[in-house]
């Protein structure tokens, strides 16, 4: 990898420019077209850079990221598996890509087809009845799909549902964004076994609790074997239960969230079907609702119409509102489609399955390195809690009287910093909190064999190195631009700006 | 082994209490501070505002997790630690020595359901 540090501010050269704007912007020109008030009083500090300054400064950052494209990616809970390119390739087309969201319907058909379809496949996916793709990202599907729990109450005239309980070993998404929606949080312990705690969960029922968050299987990749009774017993306090989609990937085809009895549920598209995501977004959590939430979604919608052509409609009176600006990202949608359609239902079936097994397969060639603190069959991701042997050692005196100081133990940190340097993205780590030092592996279904085998040799590699030396892990990483950022210095005190200005 | 000190009130939501008359100065333990990790923020009430026993008054933000605080008294609140806003490393370097809130204290009562410096220590299991 060429080494490359510099900030595109340290190129700038004052007077040098990239464009020309044909004498438009001569003395006078800007002030005939913007009002005085709205003008600024002096020029913003840009960097002033070349064409081919901006270019190079670019291509060569990008060619320092690490992607799903350059290497294997087993950052858990993000369901990072590989972006298939017929995907781009789709959402490229001109058709779809030069379109604008106010064309006139007649002539968008074609795009409001793959609408209408893509709520109908992924309906038919996770068996619920309808679905809104408008929601921009997961944690906006979460909020969406609270306002209309919060609106399918308000219209019955059930105004005292305000609490939502959540497990607390949810995503951090969930509280906020029960927060945002304006209701309060209650939370639901898990058992010694990881799943959320029927008994803990009965005395917090009544007529107060607007509904349930569930993410299943939960953040420590585990089946809630139980979701059939935690279902039962919410419904009947009049609650209703929501499915937080981010988990969905392991279940493609084998389990339905409407079929376990959730009402309400996001899909990650940027997770489990396929689309960018991290850096490269964004992403799209479309919310699917159960029969008799179906007049609460928020608008626009894709309709139908009895001659077969497809109409807008924009809003109607029990609908939860609008969400975003017109419906979506829609070339995120797009690409999806053509990941359902390419993997068709017979391969569908297969991802989570493969997925599962990629998860286990790890977990069980590890779990003599790492301390496995669940030991069950998991489903797309598992977690680790820290190093069996971390290589710490106590002070001691040496045989020729001299003092040995104390070696600390290397940690999950470090562990995740020595993965850098072999070529491996690091898995998430210090989540979810239920334990200290976590580790928490997702394979996805879309590596080889040979890749997740080289990515055990490596982490048994790294076990083997802090057993002997643990010093070696704090140092790492030695082989990237930037080893370890100091981010708490950087969060107390940050700088966020490169010119005082 | 974290440093508990004797005399003062502590809470199971490891936020200790040093009283004054009826003023309750609130902190967090050293526990707390280990377990949160480098603590690079802390969100506190102004003076005036009311706080009720057991209901969240702020936060903390470390660079591991963002974690509530719960006040362990109701009341309202007299003074907030400003140099906690610039500096909050400071509750990690001396946890008790900088306290995050006074409360005047409406139910000084409240205190009696607060653990002593030994349940505290039981309860956190060192």
């Amino acid at each position: 990898m060429k080494y490359y540090d510099k900030l595109i501010f340290e190129l700038s050269k004052e007077g040098r420019c990239g464009f020309s704007l044909d004498g438009k912007a001569s003395e006078g020109y800007l002030e005939s077209i913007i009002p005085q008030a709205l003008a600024r009083g002096s020029k913003p500090r840009l960097p002033e850079v070349s064409e081919v300054d901006v270019v190079r400064h670019y291509t060569n950052l990008s060619q320092m990221n690490f992607g799903v494209d350059t290497g294997f990616y087993p950052l858990g809970s993000c369901t990072m598996k590989y972006n298939p390119k017929i995907n781009e390739e789709v959402a490229s087309m001109s058709g779809f890509a030069a379109l604008h969201p106010l064309q006139d319907e007649e002539s968008v058909q074609g795009a409001l087809e793959v609408y209408w379809k893509m709520e109908k496949m992924l309906s038919a996916i996770t068996g619920m009845s309808a679905f809104t793709l408008n929601p921009c990202a997961g944690a906006h599907g979460e909020l969406t799909g609270l306002m209309i729990m919060r609106r399918y109450h308000l219209l019955r005239g059930d105004m005292k549902r305000t609490k939502v309980i959540v497990p607390d070993s949810a995503h951090g998404t969930n509280p906020a964004s029960a927060a945002v929606c304006g209701l309060d949080v209650v939370v639901v312990k898990s058992k010694e076994n990881g799943l959320v705690d029927v008994e803990d969960l009965k005395p917090l029922l009544n007529d107060e609790i607007a509904g349930i968050m569930m993410t299943n299987p939960n953040t420590l990749g585990l089946f809630e074997s139980e979701i059939g009774e935690i279902a039962d017993l919410v419904h009947a306090c009049g609650g209703l239960l929501y499915y937080d989609g981010a988990n969905m990937n392991p279940l493609l085809g084998v389990v339905r969230p409407g079929d376990m009895g959730f009402d309400i549920m996001h899909l990650n598209l940027h997770k489990t079907f396929s689309t960018p995501h991290g850096g490269g977004g964004p992403g799209s959590g479309p919310v699917g609702v159960a029969t008799r939430l179906e007049k609460c979604l928020p608008g626009p919608r894709v309709i139908q119409a009895e001659d077969g052509k497809f109409h807008i409609e924009h809003i109607w009176e029990e609908s939860a509102g609008r969400v975003s600006s017109f419906m979506g990202n829609f070339g995120i949608i797009l690409r999806a489609y053509a990941y359902i359609l390419s993997l068709g239902k017979e391969h569908i079936l297969n991802a989570g399955k493969f997925a599962t097994l990629s998860a286990n397969y790890i977990k069980e060639s590890l779990k003599d390195c790492y301390k496995l603190p669940i030991e069950r069959i998991c489903k797309h991701e598992f977690v680790f809690d820290g190093l069996i042997n971390d290589g710490a050692r106590p002070a001691s005196v040496a045989e020729d009287g001299t003092p040995v100081e104390a070696v600390a133990g290397a940690t999950t940190l470090d562990v995740a910093k020595r993965l850098l340097d072999y070529g491996f993205h690091a898995p998430t780590i210090y989540f979810p909190l239920l334990f200290h030092q976590t580790i928490m592996i997702e394979p996805t279904e879309t590596e080889s064999k040979e890749t997740i085998d080289a990515f055990i040799d490596v982490m048994r590699k790294i076990a083997a190195e802090a057993a002997e030396n643990p010093q070696l892990l704090k140092g790492a990483p030695h082989n990237t631009p930037i080893g370890r950022p100091d981010e708490t210095q950087a969060a107390r005190h940050p700088i966020l700006k490169y010119w005082d200005c | 082994m974290s440093k508990i000190i004797n005399g003062l009130k502590y809470s199971e939501t490891h936020e200790w209490v040093k009283i004054e008359g009826d003023i309750a100065i609130i902190g967090v333990t050293d526990y707390a501070q280990k377990e949160m990790g480098d603590i690079t923020y802390v969100d506190m009430p102004d003076a005036g505002e009311v706080v009720e026993k057991e209901e969240e008054f702020g936060a903390l933000e470390s660079v591991k997790a963002s974690s509530d605080l719960f006040s362990p008294v109701s009341g309202t609140v007299v003074e907030r630690n400003d140099a906690l806003e610039d500096a909050p490393e400071l509750v990690n370097e001396d946890p008790y020595g900088n306290w995050i809130i006074k409360v005047q204290m409406r139910n000084p009562a409240e205190l009696d359901e607060l653990m002593d410096a030994e349940g505290y220590r039981d309860m956190i299991g060192e």
